[in-house]
């Protein structure tokens, strides 16, 4: 036991003394947060659009106005030719195209002036919409994005005492209403680079002592391998829970992000996820010699899997069934449940417990795996 | 003299290759032990064996009273081991290491802090022990190297190589202060291909292809095969066993 308290005091003076490790422990999180923020913004607004108007009355215009007030779309002023909207596309003027044809005006009369609903059906009227698919998103939110403003100008008209006709979908938004992609992106974040602090730092770690020898000598000594792992990557659990308060911190004060469940048991199963990491990065670390292969493995087994295979950022239900079932191997996948469950739902451990006992799981299948490879490899 | 190191027959193979091949010695207490042999003639394979590095495929041995199979860990806490590489901690400072090393043989704070302060005494290490041990000049960094393994003063001292690179005056003195050592009790197995190094020690044995051809006193081998030095012994011997494999 003290043993490994002077290991792990040891180990906290390299990193005290490494300014480079200190740097990539404490500002990745906030460069990283900032950057998701910021920079990878899943809300779409402002879809650039030009319309192109060959009704010219005033009922078009009416609708160019509600387009452009919508607050989804920016107008594109002088469009390069209003003949082929398919090189307003091209040349990247714009993300859609609107083509009002002659006739909105009379249709739109026809409509304020209809008796009955059958008569609706008589006269089609229709609107052209060009999307850039090239975005797929994009494409998608200007398809949905058009015909809402489009369906509040035919209510508008309505006469009085007309409902609009069909089967109406009423749509109330839980746990994140405003869909910010901030609320989606932050228990990612956590993920993520509790992984990547957890593992890429201990495989590190462990593989500098081996590169310079000093793993050896420690192994002519009465310290025990376990001992010697317990000790190494206690300063980084540490530094990896700070790392994950940090994000959440600035997820919550900074981004707004809502926290309604338990922090306890956020922590709680922060602690049991970092376990996994570190079993992962001294996985990696007992197959690979120098600090630079560690990096590379870490890199290539945590961080990538966590950001896209975790259901982070592609929703694991669309995956091939191949990647689907490595999925179930990757920690991030249940974390990122549990973080999302308890930070936007306030979910409890009911709730929770397959994602848990799974995670648990396979922290220690991971954990004693990687001490007995690494106990394997060093005898 | 009770003898604290004995082997017999010690074998370690990797795969086909055969790294030590049946050696056996015994040596004794306070005794400066050579393990003289070419690069690659298993010297350093059959001191990792005896520090509990690697386990043996056959042969018996005891380091100072322990099994070499069943008492590892009595074994690491009577023995101290100084590799052929610096293998301390580069960005910690001299005093760091020592106070690291100390702890982990589970000194007290107060005998680690007079131990430090004795061997920087003995080793002129003071004036750089705040010093970052990376930084420190190659001599120097031998000097803490073999400070901190014998900071818990172990029964047997393994060096492998430990004057790798090191000029003839330094060599000189750091044999002084092994030879305290010894005279203080403490067993020393050294592996070197210095040949005058190894007329400083009580005995050498001279390894080939991990065999131990030829052990005895350096000057009574001098005699026995009636060369003017070691260096000419260990040439004419390790021709001869060539010239046999070749001629098998």
């Amino acid at each position: 036991m003290f043993k490994i308290k002077f290991i792990a005091q040891k180990e906290l003076w390299h990193i005290l003394r490494d300014p480079r490790s200190l740097i990539i422990a404490i500002l990745m999180p906030i460069v990283m947060t900032l950057l998701y923020g910021y920079a990878i913004n899943l809300d779409i607004k402002n879809i650039k659009l030009a319309i192109i108007d060959f009704d010219k009355t005033s009922t078009s215009s009416d609708l160019m106005g509600r387009f452009y007030n919508s607050g989804y779309f920016s107008e594109v002023t002088n469009p390069v030719s209003i003949n082929n909207p398919e090189m307003i596309l091209k040349k990247g003027q714009a993300n859609a195209v609107l083509i009002i044809r002659p006739g909105l005006g009379e249709a739109i009369q026809k409509l304020k002036s209809m008796r009955n609903i059958a008569s609706v059906s008589v006269d089609n009227y229709e609107l052209g919409l060009i999307v850039d698919g090239s975005d797929a998103n994009m494409a998608a939110a200007a398809g949905s994005y058009s015909s809402i403003v489009v369906s509040q100008v035919i209510k508008d008209n309505l006469p009085l005492g007309f409902e609009m006709p069909g089967i109406k979908i009423s749509r109330q938004v839980l746990y994140n209403p405003d869909l910010k992609s901030s609320h989606f992106f932050v228990p990612g974040l956590i993920a993520i680079i509790l992984m990547m602090i957890s593992a890429l730092l201990t495989s590190v770690t462990i593989a500098r002592e081996k590169e310079s020898g000093t793993m050896e000598q420690l192994l002519t000594t009465p310290i025990t391998p376990r001992q010697i792992i317990i000790g190494k990557t206690l300063p980084y659990v540490g530094l990896a829970i700070l790392d994950g308060f940090l994000v959440l911190g600035f997820g919550v004060f900074y981004f707004g992000v809502p926290f309604i469940g338990s922090t306890l048991l956020l922590f709680v199963f922060g602690v049991i996820y970092v376990i996994a990491a570190l079993a992962i990065g001294i996985f990696i670390s007992t197959i690979v010699k120098t600090q630079q292969l560690a990096m590379m493995g870490a890199m290539m087994v945590t961080v990538l899997p966590s950001v896209m295979l975790s259901g982070f950022i592609f929703e694991i239900k669309n995956m091939p069934l191949v990647l689907q079932i490595i999925t179930y191997i990757v920690p991030a996948r249940y974390f990122l449940l549990i973080v999302r469950g308890i930070m936007l739902k306030g979910s409890g451990i009911g709730l929770l417990w397959v994602e848990a006992a799974f995670l648990i799981a396979l922290a220690i299948v991971l954990l004693s795996v990687a001490t007995k490879l690494f106990k394997l490899r060093v005898s | 003299m009770p003898d604290t190191v004995i082997i017999e027959k010690l074998t370690k193979k990797f795969g086909d290759f055969t790294a030590v091949d049946q050696i056996s010695l015994a040596v004794g207490e306070g005794e400066v032990f050579g393990f003289l042999g070419a690069n690659g003639a298993g010297k350093t394979t059959a001191i990792r064996m005896l520090c509990g590095l690697l386990l043996p495929t056959s042969g018996n041995g005891t380091v100072g009273g322990f099994d070499i199979y069943r008492d590892n860990e009595n074994i690491k806490k009577s023995i101290g081991y100084m590799s052929q590489k610096f293998s301390l901690y580069g960005d910690l400072t001299a005093y760091e290491n020592l106070w690291f090393y100390g702890s982990v043989y589970r000194l007290n704070k107060k005998t680690l802090k007079n131990r430090i302060e004795e061997l920087s005494e003995e080793l002129g290490l003071h004036e750089f022990l705040n010093r970052p041990a990376g930084n420190l000049p190659l001599g120097w960094r031998q000097r803490l190297a073999l400070a901190t393994s014998v900071l818990h003063r172990p029964k047997i001292l393994f060096l492998d190589e430990p004057t790798g690179g090191v000029d003839p005056v330094f060599r000189r003195r750091f044999w002084g202060i092994l030879y305290d050592l010894a005279d203080k009790g403490t067993t020393l197995f050294v592996t070197t291909h210095y040949m005058d190094e190894a007329e400083y020690c009580h005995r050498i044995s001279i390894m080939h292809h991990g065999q131990i051809i030829e052990l005895g006193n350096p000057s009574d081998l001098i005699q026995k095969y009636q060369q003017p030095n070691l260096e000419e012994l260990f040439v004419q011997l390790i021709s001869k066993k060539s010239e046999k494999a070749t001629d098998v």
